[in-house]
């Protein structure tokens, strides 16, 4: 019997910079408490972080890379959602 | 982390399946976008990059081996410490690589059951025994230090998951680098034996690792196409020319002879070394090095000697599983 393919989880670390969980990469294992542990070997040798999030990778709903021109053409033709949109003049000083 | 010979390959696949889409594809290559996993890509790349990326990952986990050898028999604690830190690290960098591989769609299983099989090729340079410590201070210097020549331009390969596993790769590298010129520069200042164990060492070396850049230019196959898609960004000539220059005056710091008496440095100042023996990398690469049947049994034997451990975890996960269900349906 061919043995069952192990399950993916996607890593999820949070840095000391007090910045948000950022993933890291993917590892496999039988179940999340081998998942915990498997990230901390292989993604936090050097202190990279003091928390790990894992997730398995099925969990994931993946926008369509085929689909990114709908999906995010809306937000580029908007640049008054921007700062620089708007003028105010020099004598106003830093705002 | 050790690239080499990666791109060589297997006869001509270098169809195009649809003629539109590879157009755009090359564009977005040329326009230097990163391409990710679920992009469309052709077939050909695909494979290529399977390929080049699980012989990187086969290459560091069997590059423990060489290496796991002395961590029993270091010469102090802080040695130790460093050569198991290291080890971990190699075997860190074949889990990133796996990872990466397996994006383009083969599954860890596959990838690994084709290595055992003795049909996946791994770097050829370890397929070199480490007969004395100074093998360890010399895999490092120069072993890591041409994979660093090797893996510093892949950090901007145009695969995203490649080039990420790079990433994190090359910042670990140059730890492995530093601290096997250390074990050299101990043992070049030490007693007139272990000056001549350090010298002994890089004889054996420095042919085999020049060999780890792969063949002449004018014979490596697919190097355009590796090109043309930005998988590679330098030729094996020019990244071997490099490594020998960086080298050379490390060599000559350590007070070490580098075995090539055809050597010379030349007007604009690049050290040409003597032509390449390519028969010694031809046979290490069919299987006849000094150590391929030692190491594919050594891996063999750990992956089956492990195989109660998967076995157990699956288990055990499963029955946690069925635990959870019953309690759910209460």
């Amino acid at each position: 019997m061919a043995t069952p393919n192990t399950p993916l989880w996607e890593v999820f670390i949070r840095s000391r910079n007090g910045l948000a969980h950022k993933h890291v990469g993917s590892l496999h294992a039988a179940d999340a408490t081998l998942a915990l542990q498997a990230a901390r070997d292989i993604y936090t040798r050097r202190g990279e972080g003091l928390s790990i999030w894992v997730v398995p990778s099925s969990a994931i709903t993946a926008s369509d890379p085929s689909e990114k021109g709908m999906m995010f053409e809306p937000a580029e033709s908007k640049i008054y959602r921007h700062p620089t949109f708007y003028d105010v003049p020099e004598e106003v000083g830093h705002m | 982390m050790y690239t080499q010979a990666l791109n060589s390959s297997d006869g001509d696949d270098r169809f195009i399946e649809d003629a539109d889409r590879a157009a755009a594809f090359q564009a977005r290559i040329d326009d230097d976008e990163r391409i990710e996993p679920n992009d469309w890509m052709p077939a050909a790349y695909r494979k290529t990059l399977t390929r080049q990326i699980s012989q990187h990952a086969h290459s560091e986990i069997v590059g423990m081996l060489p290496e796991g050898n002395w961590i029993t028999r270091a010469p102090s604690l802080r040695r130790k410490a460093a050569l198991l830190a290291k080890v971990q690290d190699e075997c860190g960098h074949g889990l990133y690589l796996y990872a990466a591989a397996e994006t383009l769609g083969s599954s860890r299983e596959e990838l690994v059951d084709a290595m055992l099989a003795g049909k996946a090729k791994y770097s050829s340079i370890f397929n070199y025994p480490t007969l004395t410590w100074a093998d360890i201070g010399t895999i490092g210097w120069l072993v890591d230090g041409a994979a660093i020549m090797n893996q510093i331009p892949l950090c901007r390969c145009s695969y995203g998951p490649y080039a990420r596993a790079m990433i994190r790769v090359c910042k670990e590298e140059s730890f492995h680098q530093r601290q096997g010129f250390e074990i050299m520069l101990t043992l070049c200042r030490g007693t007139d034996e272990q000056k001549a164990m350090a010298q002994n060492s890089l004889d054996r070396w420095w042919w085999p690792v020049l060999m780890m850049f792969g063949p002449p230019d004018q014979v490596s196959q697919h190097s355009d196409t590796s090109t043309k898609w930005k998988i590679k960004r330098f030729s094996n000539d020019e990244l071997r020319q490099k490594f020998v220059d960086a080298t050379v005056p490390q060599a000559q710091f350590l007070g070490l002879t580098i075995p090539d008496p055809g050597m010379k440095q030349d007007a604009e100042g690049h050290w040409r070394y003597s032509e390449i023996d390519w028969t010694e990398f031809k046979q290490v690469l069919a299987g006849n090095g000094p150590c391929n049947r030692d190491r594919l049994a050594a891996r063999r034997k750990a992956h089956d000697e492990g195989a109660w451990v998967r076995d157990a975890a699956a288990a055990y996960a499963e029955k946690r599983a069925r635990r959870s269900m019953a309690q759910a349906a209460e």
